[in-house]
Parts: C-alpha cells; structure tokens; sequence
C-alpha cells in the first residue's frame, strides 16, 4: 500500500506531490530530502524511516522518485512500482529528465490518478492506460541543426534517412497521433557485460546480460515477429558442433510472447503494446563466444625520484571495421597522490587525476579495431612506500562498441502481419553495453600491481528496410545514455 | 518553498481565472489552470483561488476536470462548505454517458475526504458498484474503503459487505482485487476478509488473469488460509509453483512468502521451495535496476540463514561491480563471508583484497572486517593479507585492521604471535578512538610478548591529559595495571603517574573510580590484582562454534517481502555480536564464581511475581554442565552459573544479547537474562523473582545507552507469562529492553537446546 508519491530534483526542489490516503502530511517531502542529503556512505538510502513513515525511493534520470509506505510493505512491489512508473513517465513524455517532469507535470498527475487509487496499484499496463490518458505531452527536445541532416536535399532519398538518429527513440509515444502518425516501431539489442581478467590475461569471470527491448509508437499493432539467429542455443546441453552457435545460459520472455515457433524456428511473436517494453531477456556467464574487445598492458615502476611510472599499453581486439568510442580508462593511484604527468600517443585523448576518486581517469573518445594506444603517467607520491603500490588498480575500463554482441544474438527479421495500411517504419537499433567488465590483472609478487577492468557498454544501430528481406546498413549512430 | 511575491502570483490567477473572455476561450482557460497546478505542486499556497476553481470545474473538457479535481482533492479539507458546491457538478458527471467521466467523478467525490459530503456520496457509490464499466466499479469498491475510513466509528453496513463479497466474482479482475483490498480495509476490526476454502479456490483459479500487481495482493492475503488437508495443501503448492520462479520479483517474493506461510509446518517444503527461488533471486541481483538488486541481496542474506550452502557456487555473482554504490557493495560483502568454503577461500580473499582500499571509507572498512570474519576459520591467509593491509600506514585502514585483529585474536588465540608482531608500531597512525581502544586491549592484554609495550604505553600516558575518549582512558588504566603484572619493574613509574593523575585531575567519575579501583586493588595484594584482572583471553563459546548453525525458516520469514531485511545491520550476523566481547571481559572486574553469588543475591533482591514458562525435560538435570555449557554456546547464549549436576533444586542462569533483528525503535541490542530450575518435583506457580543485572553485565563501552536503559527501561521489564506445563523446567526470562518477537526467538532456541539435551 503506497501512502504518497513524489517526485524531487536532485536540488530538492518539489516537482510531483501526490497523496493518496491522506495519512501523513506534505511536509514528509522536506524530512526526505534532509534525509538524503544528510546520509553518509554507509546508510543504505533505499529504505528509510521516520517514525510511521517509511520512504522507498529509486534514482533515475536524476530525480529522486519516492514512495512512502508502512513496514510490512513487500519492498519488491514498490521498487518494481516505481520502476514501472519511471518508464510510463520516460513512455509518455519521451525522456526522464528534471525539465521533462516539470512541463509535463498534468500529464504526469493523470497518470498517478490513473495508475494508483487510494494508494493501490491499479494497473500499468499501457494499453489500459492509453484509453484514459488525455493530456498531451509537451516534448522537451531543444531544437537541433542535426535534425535536418536527415533531410536529403530537395528531398532525395540520402544514405543518412535510412539511420533514424538516436533521439528518434526518445519521444512521447503518444504524440505520434497528431504528428502525422509515423508509426515506428524500434527493437533494441542491448547487452551489458561483467569480464574480469587477471594480470596473466586470463579470463577470471565473465556474465554477459541481454534484452531485446520493443518500442513501440503504433497505436494499433496487430502481430509482430522476431527473428533470431536459427542457430541461437539455450543451455549447455544443446551445444551444436559448430562454432558458430549463438549460445546463452538462461532465457525469459515478456509473458505476452508466444512461443509456438520458437523452438523450431526461432521466432517470437509478440503484439507490442505502446510503450517500451522488454521481450527477452538472457543471461551468459563464465564462458565468452568471442575475446574480449580490449587487451591492458601495464607496466607500473618508481624511477629514482620517486615518481610512480604507470606505463599504460591499450590494445583493440575489434576488428578493423568497427570502434570503440567513449572509452575511459580509470586507474586507482596511491592516496595522496599529487601533480600528474603525462604523454599520451594522439591529442583527441585526455587524462585527469581526480584527487576525490583517488584516481586517473583516461579518455579516449574513439578508438578503431586493430589499433594500439599508449600512455605514460607519471605521480608524485610523497611518502611512498612499497605497501603503496597495493592501492594501485585494479584498472576499469568503459566503454561503448557499436555494432558488435557478445553473444552473436543477431535480428534475422521483423516482420508485421498482417500488413500495416500505411508506412510503419521498423528499427532494430541493435547493440550491447559492457556495464561492469572488471580486467583485473592479479598482482605479480611485487613489481605489478595492476588490475584493469573494463566496463563495455556497446551500442549500434541498425535499419530493416521495408521490405521483408533484411538489409542491414551501416550503423551510424551511438546512443550514449 | 515560498515563493517571492506568492500573494501576487494567486492575485494574478485570481483575476485571470475570473475574466469572462478567459472563461469562454477554452485554451487560455486551461492553461491558466495549468499555472495554478503547477504554482500548487510548487509549494505555493493557492488555496485562496478555491471558489475560482469551482467554478472551472463545469466544463466539458475532460483534461481541464482533471486538472481541477487535483486542485479541488488537494484543498477541500481547507474548505468544507465551498466543496459542497462541487458535489453537484460531480452528481451529475456520475450520470454522464461517458464511463471515464463517470469513473472520474466518482473517485474525485470519495477523494475530497469530507465526512460531511459521506451522505451525498453513498448513493452515486451504490449505483457504480452495479455500473456496466469495469473502471466505475473499480472506483466504486475502493470508494467505500475510503468512506469507511472517514467514518471509522460508523456501523458497517452489511448490504455493503454482501454486495462486494459478491462481486468477488466480478468478471474484471481488477475489480476482484479492489473487492479483496476494500473488504480488508472495512473488516479490519474482524479481521479482515474471511479467506475459507471456496474464496481461496476461486482466487487460486483467477491468479492467472491478474497482473503482477494484483497477483501479488491475492497472495499475500491468501497467506492467512490454512488448507484442512495435506493433499489441498500439496494442490495449492504445486499450483503455484510457476508463480514460484516468476521473473517478477515481486511475484516470486509473494509467492515465497506464501509457500513459508503455508508450510510453517513441513520444514522441509519449506527448504525445498528455497532452493527454487534461488534462480530468480540471482537472476533480480542482475537486475538493471540498483534498487531491485539490493532487495534481492537483502533478502538473500535472509535465506542464508537457513540454507548457509544456498548460493555457495554462485559466489562469483557477489563480487562487486566497481561502479556499484556502497550500500550494495557492503551487503555483498557481507554475503560473500557466508559463502567461503576450501575451495573459493583463496579467489574471495584476493577480492576482499582488492576492496579493502576502496574510496568509500565505510566499505573499506566492512571488507576488512570481512577478512577478519574469514580469519576465524582460515586464519593464516587473513593474517597475511591484514599484516599487508598495515603496510599502506593510512590512519582508518590500520584503526579497522586492528580493530579485526582484536577481534580475530579474541576467537583465535592462537593468532596472538602473529597479530602482536604486526601491531607492534603502528600506533602513530591510529587517530580514531575505537581503533585506539583495540590496540590498547591487545597491548595489555599481550603485554609480555611485545617488547616495546611500555615505550608505547608511555606515550598514550604522556598524552593522557589531552585524551578526549574516556573509554580509551579507561581501556589505558587496564592495559597499564596488566603491564604491570607481568613487567613491573619497566611499568611502575608510568602506572603510578597515571593511576595519580586519574585519581587527582581527573573528571570523569567513571575513569577516576576505576583508577580508585586499581589503586585499592593493588592494596590488596599482587595476586588478588592478578585474580581479577588477568581474564580470559579468548572467548572460550567459540572454540566450538564453526559456522554458524542453520536456523529453522520460521525464526525469520516474518520479515521476508517486508521493509524490514532492508534496514541497516537488520541481518545481524550473530557471530558479531561476540566479536565485541573483549571490552565486556576487560571491564567485568569480578571473577566468575563471585558473580552468582552477585546474581543470586540480585535474583533475590526485590520481590516481584515471576511469570515463567516450563519446558518438559525433566532429565536436563542429569546432564554434565560442560555439555550444556556447549550447548548453549553453540546458540550463542552465555551460562553465568550452574548448581553442579544431580543436586535438587538444579539451577542454571544464562544470559544472551541479541543485536535487533525485529525491533524498529532501539537502536541497540536487547539482553535477556534467564533461569532454568528444576526442583525436581511438582512446580507450583509460585513467585520468581529476579532483578535485572543486565544492568550489571553490560560493558562499559555501552555506557551511555546503560544510563538510558536504566532511566527508561526499569519500568518495562519484560515476562513471559506462559503456565503451561506444570511440570518440567522452569524458565523465568527478563528483558531489557522490551522486545517481544526477540524474546519469543529466544525461547523456541533454548526449549530446542533443553529438548536436544535431554533426549541424548
């Protein structure tokens, strides 16, 4: 049972009040802000309590959504509540974002009202929904010259319409009735990946995590049909011979999926709702189809002075056509650590020491397939001693890769049936994200402390022409979330 | 947030909502509405405007009606006679061809929380429970929940009751469910809906139309059902098996709940249903949402209680994402010091390792921690790794490192050669005064094998005058007055310095009385000193305790799906709570045998009736008192003193201190003190009278909150009045303070321990 919702800034500012038993007063929203911000590290901020009132809160997009309740409330109901709330909201507004809460705070209201009665969850779904919901969203988009690099000149058809932008998927869904209707329909790929690797370059762990996400802008869909690769395998037991397989460990399914031609020929049918919703999800762990996309070389030494020299050698593994971009590089140093030095192989690159995080942070905003980079760091440490070196790494790297899965998952097709009157235009924005990819190179006996991890967070995009043979163009855009 | 100039904000709205040209434009209309919403979720205070907004309340426009009834539902208690003009406009939307205007109007007219519209409002009500749309009736079953609660004292009215009872059988699920939930609001006096056999078969047959949502409210209120037979029980489990490894969470966690609930009697079930959790409870620790993954750990830590082997080779699921925030990484850590075994030690350690510099202090500080808790069974390796950790010299990784080490040692006394090799000199860096007080307690009390013990002694006596902690004083004057037992000719000087300048200058009455102490003390002689000071050095209950013992399911599935596991330290682990003792024995001054004698002297102090519960096992008595000592060590309750065994009347006195596992408003621990005694023939309910020497027991680091406990907490002892058996052992329990759920876990152990005894 939820007593209140609301809705705070990071500043605190109150965006979205709503009571819904009229238990406890509205100044319970000030108590959790000066809650919040006065938490220390230790204090999980998940749950916490003043007196009668227990505030369960998430963070996304920034904003501190909040829920308050009694004790023996089942904290999953209301997380998942809360999440659920976050993507209608993301759904209807088309981004999460403080602005986008603020201007669209009646639509907003209507779907607390709508939602959750008397402190009840009522209903989410939002095919439910969008028979009730009468506000328009007012879309928060600042107007953007990129835009209009889409538009071919005198209206030819260009390369560059065949590959919707990346903020294609972040509008309200429901605008689309007055905007002319462009029905659309978008399929992510999104795999996010855990790979830690020892000093000796072996592979210590590895998880990889999957979801195909529909979005869907169509205010009717009848029935669609997704086509994986014919070789996607679940389990161990079903290893074919070939190399080829696309294997994953578990497997789970939106229970509006229907699996009848899944086993035989891998497709899921499914009549998306609109809205963003996850069809599938799998999981991968302790075993990668393929080597990891990034190889650290690290040599760590003191010279004479003092100095600690990290010498950082980085090394791509993505083959040559495809790249990584946003890759950051951070390396935990020595606390104390004082004026960096460094010489880094190309001027796009840049390296900062972060004295609050303890750590050098590397940044290399592209980094092609098959290429190597190099950096040397140089630290004054005062006091420096041989016990200083345990504080160095382990070594993280993030970063997101276009056009690349881990697992091989691939989108055969995508097919609407029967026939849409009209233009539907499907997108199959396909990629993966490593999230927490550790590479951690276990310490040598003294010389080699180093452990470097990788985040991967690997995105694509990709188009399905409008015929139902697949003609996958080159994928142009990055998401960065 | 006040705003400036607010009163000019609501004069302007004021003037706008009320201009004529504004009124017949619809757009300007409601954007205007729109300003006054938005000032109003602002933190403005625009309830003047509420006769304005009344009036904009008869229009057609929906979006304009919504927006206006959230002002309206906001403001009306600030206006009860104002609102009355409203319920007419919302009459008369409840008769509107439209079934969301209908469903609008009725759920804003029980919204506005008036008892005095209650009279204008049952009637629309009744004719929604009846209405053709499934949205009408669902507003209407909440309606009357809502009005009830307005008037709680008014009688319940049964054509009510009746008609939502029926439409339990409504072919909208939702509306099914809202039925459930209005019902339990309106018979929460009775007890809520009554759950017989039919309504939980027809439940059990609807689950699946449900969403997520309302699957989970049947479940939950379908846990007070107790099926008649085992085979209806088996029906109803293997029925909701697939809800079991549901990939919602919150499904899955009903589910659970209502598997522990309804097998409260077959542990077995119980465990079995565990074990298939395990997959969508990893699967929620993946889940992308932080929040998500952190209920799931938390409730993992839950199960582990039971089943320690549950998740033993998953463990590389708990290693900690380094973009992961603390109170995650800390609960992981915490779950990874449950999953150690020989074969993952040394892979865990290296990434306890790893996390011991961590940024965040406190996380640093927990996997230090962690290592120590592994060190108790692999101790070598820790030793290594923390002698290392003292190496970075930073001022709160050596006070924790020495802090686990104190710990370690007092479980593992064998660690000591080690442990006093490796603090020696690091005193310099150890700013906080916890850490302090670890040090001093290993230098005193492993005086003789550091050599430079007094050199570092000298100094913190040096400094005694600039020292703020008085416990880091008190802990000064043991660990010196122990030097001085076994090195006294390099320690007199300093302890006659010290022992003068806490006698003389000091203000503390607590410091300067235990100088007092001392200083008598040693009047009496070299060997009474030596008698009470020279304790124990390891805690003697823990040379048997290997792991921690598998609790039955129902000692915590109360608490699971509640807020409650979420808590901070909510799942205590209990070895930690022993971890603590070294204090208690460093400022226990009295020996052993005194103590019963102190005991049974305060047992007997003051004279208040003994409410006491028996336990049938009569041959307890016979039992050696080493066995039971062990016994009762293995379940972490301490025995204070026994009567040797065969001798009638046969007493024990035993004492445990629980970290607060249920109650929400102590922060601090609760302290049970018992009494077993069996006068070996028919008890009579005569009076037992005890005395709370909890009071007496509790260490003195706790010395604030023994102040508070004594000021506040001697009005609420605590009994157990429970005359069931007139035969058997007696045990009379006192609490403090008051926590009846502890108390309750606390007998069903002991009454498990007697029985266990008594049946070898």
């Amino acid at each position: 049972m939820i007593s209140q919702v609301f809705i705070l800034s990071s500043q605190g500012d109150h965006l979205i009040y709503k009571d819904f038993r009229g238990e406890a007063g509205s100044d319970v929203v000030n108590l959790f802000y000066e809650k919040v911000t006065a938490l220390t590290g230790d204090q999980p901020p998940v749950v916490m309590r003043h007196k009668d009132v227990h505030f369960v809160h998430v963070r996304q997009g920034g904003l501190y959504w909040v829920a308050t309740t009694t004790a023996d409330t089942s904290p999953f109901t209301i997380i998942e509540f809360l999440n659920r709330l976050t993507a209608l909201v993301k759904d209807y507004c088309g981004s999460l974002s403080e602005r986008s809460v603020q201007m669209n705070f009646a639509l907003i209201y209507e779907l607390l009202d709508e939602v959750v009665d008397y402190g009840y969850i009522q209903t989410t779904s939002s095919d439910i929904l969008k028979n009730f919901i009468q506000t328009e969203a007012v879309s928060s988009k600042p107007f953007s010259l990129f835009d209009l690099s889409n538009v071919g000149l005198f209206g030819a058809e260009t390369q560059q319409s065949k590959v919707a932008p990346s903020s294609a998927a972040t509008r309200p869904i429901q605008s689309s009735r007055d905007q002319g209707g462009k029905s659309e329909i978008f399929v992510d790929v999104i795999e996010r990946m855990l790979v830690v690797i020892g000093s000796n370059g072996v592979l210590m762990k590895a998880d990889i995590e999957g979801e195909i996400k529909v979005k869907c802008y169509m205010p009717t869909c009848s029935e669609m049909r997704i086509g994986l690769n014919e070789e996607f395998s679940i389990g161990k037991s079903q290893l074919r011979g070939y190399g080829a397989a696309v294997r994953v460990d578990e497997c789970s399914f939106h229970q509006a999926v229907r699996l009848d031609e899944f086993d035989s020929l891998r497709i899921l049918r499914l009549c998306p709702s609109q809205g963003e919703q996850t069809v599938m999800q799998y999981q991968l762990s302790d075993d990668l189809p393929s080597a990891p996309p990034f190889r650290l070389f690290p040599t760590i030494e003191r010279d004479n002075g003092g100095r600690l020299l990290m010498y950082m050698k980085l090394r791509c593994d993505l083959p040559p056509k495809s790249a990584g971009i946003n890759v950051s590089a951070t390396i935990p140093v020595p606390k104390g650590s004082v004026s960096l030095s460094q010489e880094l192989s190309s001027p796009d690159q840049s390296a900062e020491l972060q004295p609050q995080s303890r750590a050098v942070v590397w940044k290399i905003p592209r980094f092609p397939g098959g290429t190597q980079l190099s950096a040397l760091f140089k630290l004054e440490v005062p006091g420096f001693s041989s016990a200083s070196m345990l504080e160095v790494g382990p070594v993280s790297l993030s970063f997101e890769l276009p056009k690349i899965t881990a697992t091989g998952l691939q989108i055969r097709f995508l097919r609407l049936s029967p026939f849409q009157p009209g233009p539907a235009q499907r997108w199959v924005r396909f990629g993966m994200r490593t999230f927490d990819s550790d590479h951690e190179v276990g310490p040598g006996p003294s010389e080699d402390p180093v452990q470097d991890c990788f985040h991967w967070w690997i995105h694509c995009l990709l188009y399905l022409s409008q015929q139902d043979d697949v003609c996958w163009t080159e994928s142009v855009c990055c998401l960065t979330s | 947030m006040p705003y400036i100039g607010s009163e000019d904000t609501v004069r302007d709205l004021r003037r706008v909502l009320s201009n004529p040209n504004v009124q017949s434009d619809q757009l300007r209309y409601r954007n205007t509405i729109l300003k006054v919403i938005r000032a109003m979720s602002q933190g403005v205070d625009v309830s003047g405007l509420f006769s304005e907004m009344v009036k904009a309340c008869a229009t057609v426009d929906i979006v304009q009606k919504k927006l206006v009834y959230v002002f309206l539902c906001s403001y009306a208690t600030l206006n009860p006679e104002l609102s009355l003009l409203v319920i007419n406009t919302l009459r008369k939307d409840c008769q509107d061809p439209n079934p969301m205007v209908r469903s609008l109007a009725l759920r804003n007219m029980t919204n506005l929380r008036l008892p005095s519209l209650v009279e204008y409002v049952e009637q629309p009500l009744t004719a929604g429970l009846r209405d053709r749309a499934a949205c009408v009736r669902r507003v209407a079953v909440l309606g009357w929940a809502k009005l009830h609660n307005l008037q709680t004292n008014s009688e319940i009215d049964a054509a009510v009751v009746n008609e939502l009872y029926s439409l339990l059988r409504d072919p909208d699920p939702v509306v099914m469910v809202n039925c459930l939930r209005a019902l339990e609001e309106i018979l929460r006096e009775e007890g809520g809906v009554a759950i017989n056999k039919p309504i939980t078969h027809h439940l059990l047959n609807r689950l699946k139309e449900c969403d997520i949502w309302g699957q989970c409210e049947v479940l939950r209120i379908l846990q007070r059902y107790r099926p008649q037979s085992e085979d209806e029980l088996f029906n109803i489990l293997s029925l909701l098996d697939v809800s079991l490894i549901s990939p919602h969470p919150p499904v899955m966690a009903a589910t659970l709940s209502l598997f522990l609930s309804l097998c409260s009697g077959l542990p077995a079930v119980g465990l079995a249903a565990l074990e298939r959790v395990r997959g969508p409870l990893l699967a929620a620790c993946g889940n992308t949402s932080r929040e998500m993954q952190f209920t799931a750990l938390c409730h993992i830590q839950l199960l582990l209680r039971s089943l320690p082997g549950l998740m033993g080779e998953h463990y590389k699921r708990f290693f900690c994402g380094y973009a992961e925030p603390a109170y995650i990484k800390q609960r992981k850590i915490e779950v990874l010091v449950e999953l150690v075994n020989d074969d993952n030690v040394a892979i865990l350690l290296d990434e306890l390792r790893g996390y011991c510099t961590d940024v965040n202090i406190s996380t640093a500080h927990a996997a230090i921690s962690a290592i120590g808790r592994i060190g108790r069974s692999y101790s070598d390796k820790c030793l290594e790794i923390l002698t290392e950790l003292l190496g970075l010299k930073q001022e709160h990784i050596t006070s924790a490192v020495v802090q686990t080490m104190r710990d370690l040692v007092w479980v593992c006394p064998q660690c000591s050669r080690t442990v006093c090799s490796a603090v020696e000199g690091c005193e310099a860096e150890i700013q906080d005064s916890q850490g302090r007080h670890a040090l001093l307690w290993l230098l005193g009390v492993y005086g003789e094998q550091v050599s430079s013990v007094p050199y570092t002694l000298e100094v913190f006596i040096d400094g005694v005058r600039s020292e703020a902690s008085v416990g880091v004083k008190m802990e000064l004057l043991t660990a010196t007055v122990r030097l001085f037992l076994c090195r006294p000719a390099e320690t007199q000087d300093m302890l006659g310095r010290l022992l003068h300048y806490c006698i003389e200058e000091e203000t503390n009455m607590c410091v300067s009385d235990q100088a007092l102490l001392y200083y008598r003390l040693l009047h009496c002689g070299i060997e009474e000193t030596r008698k009470v000071l020279q304790c124990r050095r390891s805690d003697p209950s823990l040379g048997v305790l290997i792991g921690r013992p598998a609790e039955p399911i129902n000692q915590w599935s109360y608490i699971f799906n509640t807020l409650e596991p979420l808590r901070p330290g909510a799942i205590e682990t209990e070895s930690a709570t022993i971890g603590g003792s070294p204090e208690h024995m460093t400022f226990d001054p009295k020996p052993n045998n005194d103590l019963s004698d102190t005991l049974s002297y305060s047992f007997g102090k003051t004279v208040r009736s003994g409410e006491s519960e028996h336990v049938q096992c009569p041959t307890i008595f016979r039992c050696s008192p080493q066995s039971l000592q062990a016994a009762m060590q293995l379940v972490n309750i301490q025995t204070l003193a026994f009567t040797p065994p065969h001798t009638l009347p046969w007493r024990v006195y035993l004492y445990t201190n629980t970290q607060n596992k249920h109650s929400a408003d102590t922060c601090h621990g609760t302290l049970i003190l018992g009494e077993l005694l069996y006068t070996g023939e028919e008890i009579q309910k005569k009076s037992k009278d005890e005395e709370n020497v909890g009071v007496e027991a509790r260490q003195d680091k706790r010395e604030e909150e023994r102040e508070e406990d004594t000021a506040e907490g001697r009005s609420e002892k605590e009994r157990v009045k429970k005359n069931t058996a007139e035969k058997g052992i007696k045990v009379t329990l006192k609490q403090q303070p008051r926590d009846e759920k502890a108390l309750k876990g606390f007998l069903s152990v002991l009454t498990t321990v007697l029985h266990a005894l008594s049946s070898e």
